[in-house]
């Protein structure tokens, strides 16, 4: 397999709100990209791009209609597509496009405008249901959070207090990040007394609806030599469906991220993920799933995520810095584009350039990790310090 | 050195948007879908109407599949044999929501959650809500029964059944 | 290519204007059952990774990838959904086999676009919202200005389009998974009513439901799987500026581009003389013109001669379309694409039936997304 690196990143701010068109934000972040990689439109070979639902943007094809803005027209560009779990996907399908041999640079831009969908983003989330078992029940999508949190809780008697926590963390790491739109210094007390949406899930709990685009230059190893002596290489990689039958599972635990993480262990040669990972970045877009997904990460025991918060563990000079570009907590979650939070973090973090954000102890391995479906997809990146 | 570096992008608040200091481009899709039910939904349709839950078993992992399909996810073959389950089950985790589909709020709050159903594989359901009870009464792993709406007034939908209930003591 | 990759496996569904008795999902289970049993393969424990080829609107859900794993067998294993026409889908499987990452990959696609009561609705709902979409109408219209633009630049005419009409239904009679079989002359669809001038009603594909799987092995399993293995040994895709009023008209310069990059990976110099057939797509009957020049395997400006010479017929130089193509056979949407692979690797393994082609080694399978996009994919096969 032909070793692939990274060899930059960029993102647009997130917020809830942007005047600029998905076009127009694909090539913000893209520009940036090529920017610190030091490479031209004309140096990348292919172009990747990951969005969700088209219904946020407003457009059908969604994919088609951003391809120039993302720097695709005239080049081989295709785009995937795997719900929440998009913004890890993303960099993944570049990925083959190098290891295989098919292009030496991949740009990979991934894109969402949700502000677009009247009167709210949630609007189109009701389209996400099943049409016959779901969707006559008028489901908001805040329902299955709201569903897996308390099962995850009660399964391991899990205190609200213990999850509220990782909302006050991420939000006060975003206070470090240019791009936060929900940055704040809070009390677990301002967490558990914000308005209730829907037990138990409570506002603060929760990342926003957010406007963004991000971007990262993957490269082959020959590439990436001639250009940079910090090379951050792609090291495992994993995704992984379970079935569409939601109501069919117990939802305490992710064995879907699980599976994937797993694939990802096994490419990267990591034995003991709890060990070996100095870094990592799981999707956060409510509080409860960060610990739910270190879990299905296998960082910890089952039901351990919380105690290990509460010992200060996560926190950035903590043992295992989990989330500390802020997640879509305290950044913000807009689906596809919070590559730039989870991949483009984990790449700035190893290679030393994440400033006020920077991890101590020169981490060496990183992971991230997105979610998405209904409940039921997990993607998976390591990154390598060369 | 802080990465990113000078981010763009430009913020609107709602209110620029609601006062018109920009120009706002609306349009309204007219996307409308008809989708087949398939086979094994027509018939679980079917059987809603008639006040009854029905599933399917695969014959090579004998599990009896809730909702009910034609093909078992886990062997990869098609099922074989129609079976009639009971009305009644455990709650497996539920929320109390005081948003509605388009995130407005609510006061009167929804209860709704999965409910495996007694007579399929274990944690084989349906989501759907809950009524009769209270925030303080309802619990994870609460038996409940199904609350049919009258006969004639069903449609063959999800929405036959017009909530789940606590089951009472002695009841089936 | 270093390392082989070869499609050990087809299923398809018939392709039909109507299948209400069956879902999406049991739709597309009945193509991978299919192709499963042709491989012998079991997708629980024999298939590494899963693709389909999916876009929200066709199927009317906001994150269509959550209804995909069940029906393929593909629960609790790596899938991905690529919003793209099925010769995308075809390249990611490819390049995940490539990357060393997986050996084994099933790839599918579908239409079930008779669910989509609002078709032309949709389609402009992929227009640019602010420069295109307003000015409403039948979306269809961009074809009707572009096989203008395209005949007046390159000289081929309105009967010669009608001509790949004629000869792709016609073909069609041949092969039991179509839908639009019917011996028609180019009088009768130059007498066929004016929809988007100059496309006639018969030059346009009508809208079908089908599933197609392929599945696809790196050479040293494809070996273990199979004593008819087809290789693909060269695909490429590319997409042209999503801006109608920026477009190179009548170029179909997608295709120029996916060819280049499949036959450089083919090692192919001179298409004409070195792929013995085509499938390309023929949505509307002048793509398939179009299209055949934009991908070398007719002169700029020579397509329509070469049909009226008789070149593309199954027993001309070069079948195009053998299988009847979407003309003949419907528009599968996305899996039109698809649909071009399966019949290619049909004609090569000999199984075409009463339309297998003779003596062919090699043959090329093209695709576009259709209207507004200028998006493409081509692929290689050989025998």
């Amino acid at each position: 397999m032909r070793k692939v690196c990274v060899l930059g990143g960029g993102m647009t701010i997130f917020r809830r709100r942007l005047q600029e068109t998905g076009k127009e934000m694909s090539y913000e972040a893209t520009k940036m990209a090529l920017e610190e990689a030091g490479l031209e439109l004309k140096d990348v070979d292919s172009v990747v791009m990951g969005s969700a639902p088209d219904a946020f943007d407003g457009i059908h094809m969604k994919g088609e209609n951003l391809l120039d803005g993302a720097g695709g027209a005239g080049k081989p560009y295709l785009r995937v597509f795997v719900g929440g779990g998009t913004a890890v996907f993303t960099p993944i399908a570049g990925w083959w496009h190098i290891a295989s041999g098919m292009a030496d640079v991949c740009l990979v831009v991934a894109e969402e405008k949700m502000s677009s969908v009247f009167p709210h983003p949630q609007s189109a989330f009701g389209h996400i249901w099943d049409p016959i078992l779901d969707r006559p029940l008028k489901p908001n999508l805040v329902w299955i959070f709201a569903m897996e949190m308390n099962r995850y809780m009660t399964v391991h008697g899990i205190k609200k207090e213990d999850i509220a926590r990782v909302a006050v963390k991420n939000k006060r790491n975003a206070l470090d990040h240019p791009c936060a739109q929900l940055a704040a210094n809070l009390t677990i007390d301002d967490v558990l007394n914000s308005e209730m949406m829907a037990w138990p899930v409570q506002r603060l709990d929760i990342s926003p609806p957010s406007d963004g685009a991000s971007a990262m230059i993957l490269a082959s190893e020959e590439v990436a030599k001639k250009l940079t002596d910090d090379l951050v290489y792609l090291d495992g990689a994993g995704w992984c469906i379970d079935s569409t039958m939601w109501t069919d599972r117990d939802l305490y635990f992710p064995e879907y991220v699980a599976g994937a993480a797993k694939m990802a262990y096994k490419m990267a040669k990591i034995e003991n993920p709890r060990k070996e990972i100095d870094v990592a970045e799981p999707y956060d877009p409510f509080d409860y799933k960060e610990l739910h997904h270190m879990e299905g990460l296998l960082l910890c025991d089952k039901g351990e995520a919380p105690i290990l918060t509460r010992e200060g563990v996560t926190e950035r000079d903590g043992d295992l810095p989990v989330c500390p570009s802020g997640g879509l907590l305290g950044v913000g979650n807009p689906i596809a584009a919070t590559m730039g939070i989870k991949a483009c973090e984990i790449y700035w973090q190893l290679a030393g350039k994440a400033g006020k954000r920077q991890v101590p102890n020169d981490p060496q391995v990183g992971i991230c990790q997105a979610w998405g479906d209904l409940m039921q997809y997990g993607s998976v990146l390591i990154m390598r310090r060369g | 050195m802080t990465k990113p570096e000078n981010p763009k992008g430009v913020e609107l608040s709602s209110k620029q948007m609601k006062e018109g200091d920009v120009i706002v481009n609306k349009w309204d899709p007219r996307v409308k879908y008809a989708w087949a039910t398939g086979e094994a939904i027509s018939r679980f349709l079917e059987e809603m109407k008639n006040g009854k839950l029905i599933a399917r078993k695969c014959d090579s992992c004998k599990r009896i599949l809730f909702p009910p399909r034609m093909f078992c996810e886990e062997c990869f073959k098609p099922t074989t044999e129609w079976v009639y389950i009971k009305d009644t089950g455990k709650i497996e985790t539920y929320s109390i929501s005081y948003l509605d589909k388009d995130a407005r709020r609510i006061t009167d709050p929804i209860f709704v959650g999965v409910v495996s159903i007694d007579g399929a594989s274990e944690k084989m359901g349906i989501m759907h809500y809950f009524d009769e009870t209270t925030k303080e009464e309802i619990s994870i792993g609460m038996p409940v029964k199904a609350v049919w709406k009258p006969p004639e007034e069903r449609e063959g939908a999800i929405t036959d059944i017009k909530y789940f209930r606590p089951l009472k003591e002695g009841e089936e | 290519m270093e390392d082989r990759i070869a499609v050990v496996g087809a299923g398809s569904t018939k392709f039909r204007p109507d299948t209400s008795e069956q879902n999406w999902k049991e739709l597309m289970f009945e193509a991978a059952s299919k192709a499963y049993l042709d491989a012998g393969l079991n997708p629980r424990k024999d298939i590494d990774s899963f693709v389909t080829c999916a876009e929200d609107y066709w199927e009317g859900f906001s994150i269509y990838d959550e209804f995909v794993p069940d029906q393929l067998g593909a629960a609790m294993r790596p899938t991905c959904t690529v919003c793209g026409d099925g010769l995308h889908g075809l390249a990611i499987a490819c390049m995940q086999i490539m990357s060393g990452m997986v050996d084994v990959v099933a790839v599918e696609s579908h239409s079930k676009i008779s669910d989509l009561n609002t078709y032309n609705d949709v389609v402009l709902f992929a227009f640019d919202p602010i420069y295109n979409r307003p000015l409403a109408g039948h979306p269809y219209y961009v074809a009707g200005m572009e096989m203008n633009a395209f005949l007046n630049g390159s000289g081929n005419t309105e009967e010669q389009c009608a001509g790949v009409a004629s000869k792709n239904m016609t073909n069609a009679l041949k092969n039991p998974l179509g839908a639009y079989g019917k011996n028609v002359g180019v009088g009768d669809v130059m007498g066929s009513e004016p929809m988007f001038s100059p496309a006639k009603k018969l030059d346009i594909a009508e809208l079908v439901d089908g599933s197609i799987v392929l599945v696809l092995a790196r050479a040293e399993k494809a070996k273990d799987i199979t004593d008819n293995p087809v290789w693909i040994t060269g695909f490429g895709w590319n997409s042209g500026t999503p801006w109608l009023e920026g477009r190179a008209w009548g170029r179909a310069s997608y295709a120029e581009e996916a060819a280049k990059m499949a036959y450089k990976m083919a090692g192919i110099a001179e298409p004409r003389s070195e792929i013995g057939f085509a499938e390309v797509d023929d949505k509307f009957s002048y793509k398939e013109l179009m299209h055949l020049e934009a991908v070398g395997l007719a002169g700029k400006g020579q397509a329509g001669n070469d049909l009226e010479n008789g070149r593309f017929q199954p027993d001309g130089d070069i079948p195009i379309n053998a299988s009847g193509g979407s003309l003949g056979c419907g528009n599968l949407i996305e899996a039109s694409g698809l649909h071009r692979a399966l019949e290619v690797v049909l004609q090569l393994r000999g199984q075409a039936d009463g339309r297998q082609l003779n003596d062919i080694e090699r043959g090329l399978a093209q695709s576009w997304r259709g209207v507004p996009t200028a998006s493409g994919a081509v692929a290689v096969f050989e025998r």
